[in-house]
């Protein structure tokens, strides 16, 4: 019916066609699993259920919480509304202080403590994540 | 004074580009040479941009706070050398040295194309200008580095600590010659569409231009990647931090476009493919330029959170996108009246393949960095794209393309048969074997990992041998396949081999782990010009009885007042010793990060691999293949 060079021509469209569709879809579904979502002590007291998903936490450093033991740190982060109870061990960076803003990545145990994989730094003494701002702005 | 001149001087620059323009139309019709009044002219608006440069420099120097950019970012205690990169180290800097090169490159080009048509050059200068004219607004208007306070403040408010870099002070003006390097490839890719002069000749004219672009992109992101390795004190060279992400993306397209223009300039296809990367290089690098300095991506780049900028960029972006797009619509003849065909086994076909993979790695990349923008400006949901995702996607993709670029240079142009290619497929199970006794020692996904290193090693040997074969064709390019493959497999084993140690420690204590016992031995305080800096010292008992002495550092800075850390790292060709120390505000405990990471070295040493083979194939006066 259609020549060779016809043939060829739509099984190349067709290919590239899938292979886009594919990636496509590919790339939206790894997006979805491994996106890290970004959440205040106040969204995290109104979750209905706990994920075992990794999220990231913010706020500040609630003054006179940081407590450290060889393995181990904890701190309590707050939103001023609400706080939650951080256990940490790993890297600290240079600009984790109290009254200061912070980011912490890991899971949550329930909705009062986090288990944090990772602190992120940050650049310099005035910096704020923008999620804290915008978190220190709405209370 | 010398900001009154800076300022002056850039305003006559830009006064030049109308000049520029206004002769460069009259004499582009008519039948006489190029006009010498052009090239003096974009002579004269290079040099007086070079002095506006040398203005802020000049302030920079001597510390002149009547001027905003000077007191923003310098303070009179800093040393001489980062006074004097602090004038790039900060947004309206950074933007005249954007202008400088692109003024520096149009001219160069002017004097570089001389065996070109005179209306292909008139007209690639015609769009150049409107890029020149588009960053003079963008300066002048939003950023302009030469702003005056009155009364003049005694003292700066000092520039960021972890700036204060030798590797960070060349970084952006490298980096720059990469990004900026592609706006010629974009306005002269337009303008031989619009006339349409695409030709062989005029692909090697263009292949000199992405090469220089190329080779200062790759060594710009080698010296960025260096720093964040010891600066950032995390350990890595490579995070996936949209800012990253941002030079990589023109990179790879740069990458393809080299590889479309060696095929275009063999066999005359390919070109609508030349065309739109030569247009995505330069729009990719304006994306990030706009990403980064719009305040969106926060980072070390982000100065200032100015909406403004970030408009002006984001509609400058569109025109220019906007006009390409036109152009290459309805100027571009689609290359349709006589279909060349070549087989399926042949180097335009595995050129082709490297192209999609590319543009494949592309859009992941893309979409992983702007996905979270647009996802926070429709539902103001807050998210981040980590390693996982870009490993997740990028990495099963490797695995073929390694094997492509391992057996496509091998092949021929048009047809290309498998006889004589026994080799090849010997190579490969010796380069699984290989990998399968490498990979058994490490207690990482066997399956997996032994696939990738089998297709790195197996792209290093192919490789390797050429360097070996007498009729040696192609040196550049082996040279930079053979970096990549060395790359990928210092990459490889540096995460399959890398162990961590990540500890609280006071001072006297030690701590002990199944090879090593890290002894916490004391605490150095020392002064300095402009900062403090508390000096752990550290020893390290390996089981072999061999003790290394580790002394990172804590700095404490006065101007701005912020505190670093300074990795102490131990290089050797096996591995690095890298060590991180910080102190918890109020508390005994040191932090301590101990990390011992395999074949760091080599992962520089295959990146200048790549950029030396670029840089061959530069010099080298008659292109083979």
């Amino acid at each position: 019916m259609y020549g060779p060079k016809v043939k060829l021509r739509i099984f190349f469209i067709l290919s590239i066609l899938i292979t886009l569709i594919l990636s496509v879809f590919l790339i939206l579904r790894s997006l979805e699993e491994n996106v890290v979502y970004f959440q205040s002590p106040t969204e995290i007291k109104s979750l209905v259920e706990i994920k075992n998903k990794k999220i990231r936490v913010g706020g500040m450093v609630k003054n006179n919480s940081v407590s450290i033991k060889s393995k181990e740190v904890n701190f309590i982060i707050t939103d001023f509304k609400n706080e939650i109870n951080v256990t940490y061990s790993g890297v600290i960076p240079n600009l984790f202080q109290e009254d200061k803003g912070v980011v912490a990545e890991g899971y949550l145990k329930d909705r009062n403590f986090f288990l944090a994989t990772k602190i992120l730094a940050k650049h310099d003494e005035n910096y704020m994540p923008p999620e804290v701002k915008a978190a220190l702005e709405e209370k | 004074m010398a900001s009154l001149i800076g300022s002056y001087s850039l305003n006559f620059a830009l006064a030049c580009s109308f000049l520029i323009i206004f002769f460069s139309i009259k004499n582009f019709d008519n039948q006489n040479q190029l006009d010498s009044k052009i090239i003096s002219l974009t002579f004269l608006q290079f040099f007086l941009v070079a002095v506006s440069f040398l203005g802020l420099v000049m302030s920079f120097v001597y510390s002149d706070f009547s001027n905003e950019t000077v007191f923003n970012h310098s303070h009179t205690t800093k040393p001489l050398f980062y006074k004097i990169s602090g004038s790039w180290g900060n947004h309206e800097g950074s933007l005249l040295l954007w202008l400088l090169v692109l003024t520096l490159f149009i001219f160069l080009f002017l004097l570089k194309s001389q065996r070109q048509q005179k209306k292909y050059r008139i007209l690639t200068l015609l769009f150049q200008q409107v890029i020149i004219i588009g960053f003079f607004i963008f300066v002048i208007k939003t950023s302009n580095p030469f702003t005056y306070i009155f009364p003049a403040p005694k003292e700066g408010l000092g520039l960021n600590p972890i700036l204060q870099d030798p590797a960070l002070a060349i970084h952006p003006p490298i980096l720059y010659l990469g990004y900026v390097g592609s706006s010629i490839i974009f306005s002269s890719a337009l303008s031989a569409t619009t006339l349409n002069y695409i030709s062989k000749e005029w692909a090697r004219h263009l292949k000199q231009w992405v090469l220089v672009s190329w080779i200062f992109l790759t060594l710009g992101i080698l010296l960025g990647s260096i720093w964040a390795y010891y600066e950032l004190g995390w350990g890595g060279f490579w995070f996936w931090d949209p800012v990253e992400n941002v030079s990589l993306m023109p990179w790879l397209a740069l990458t393809t476009l080299l590889h479309c223009l060696v095929v275009l300039e063999k066999k005359l296809i390919l070109t609508s493919w030349v065309i739109i990367l030569s247009i995505a290089t330069f729009t990719l690098s304006m994306c990030g330029t706009f990403l980064v300095r719009s305040g969106i991506l926060n980072s070390v780049h982000t100065f200032a959170n100015d909406p403004e900028r970030g408009l002006f960029i984001l509609i400058f972006l569109f025109i220019l996108i906007f006009l390409s797009i036109f152009i290459f619509f309805f100027f571009h003849k689609f290359e349709n009246k006589n279909v060349i065909t070549f087989s399926w086994l042949s180097k335009e076909t595995s050129i082709l393949i490297n192209n999609w993979f590319m543009m494949y790695f592309l859009s992941v990349i893309l979409i992983g960095t702007v996905y979270p923008i647009f996802l926070e400006v429709l539902s103001s949901q807050k998210i981040s794209v980590g390693p996982p995702f870009y490993n997740k996607l990028i990495i099963p993709f490797l695995i073929p393309f390694l094997f492509a670029m391992a057996i496509g240079p091998k092949l021929r142009w048009i047809k290309s048969e498998l006889q004589n290619k026994i080799y090849l497929f010997l190579f490969l199970i010796i380069s699984f074997l290989i990998s399968i006794f490498i990979v058994k020692n490490s207690n990482t996904d066997f399956l997996v990992n032994t696939i990738l290193v089998t297709a790195a090693f197996y792209l290093f040997v192919t490789t390797a041998r050429d360097f070996f074969n007498t009729k040696i064709k192609n040196l550049s390019q082996n040279l930079a396949h053979f970096g990549f493959s060395l790359l990928i497999l210092s990459i490889l084993f540096n995460n399959m081999f890398s162990t961590e140690v990540i500890t609280n420690l006071k001072v006297g204590e030690s701590y002990q782990s199944k090879n090593f016992k890290i002894n916490f031995e004391r605490i150095d305080t020392k002064k300095n010009q402009n900062f403090e800096a508390m000096i752990g010292k550290f020893s390290i008992d390996n089981l072999d009885g061999n003790i290394e002495i580790l002394k990172p550092e804590l700095r404490i800075y006065n101007q701005p007042n912020i505190v670093t850390s300074e990795a102490d790292i131990k290089t050797n060709l096996l591995n690095d010793k890298f060590m991180t120390m910080n102190l918890v505000q109020n508390q005994d405990y040191f932090n301590i990060r101990y990390q011992v990471k395999p074949f760091m070295i080599w992962i520089w040493i295959s990146v200048l691999l790549i950029s030396f083979g670029g840089l061959t194939s530069l010099l080298k006066k008659k292109y083979e293949i």
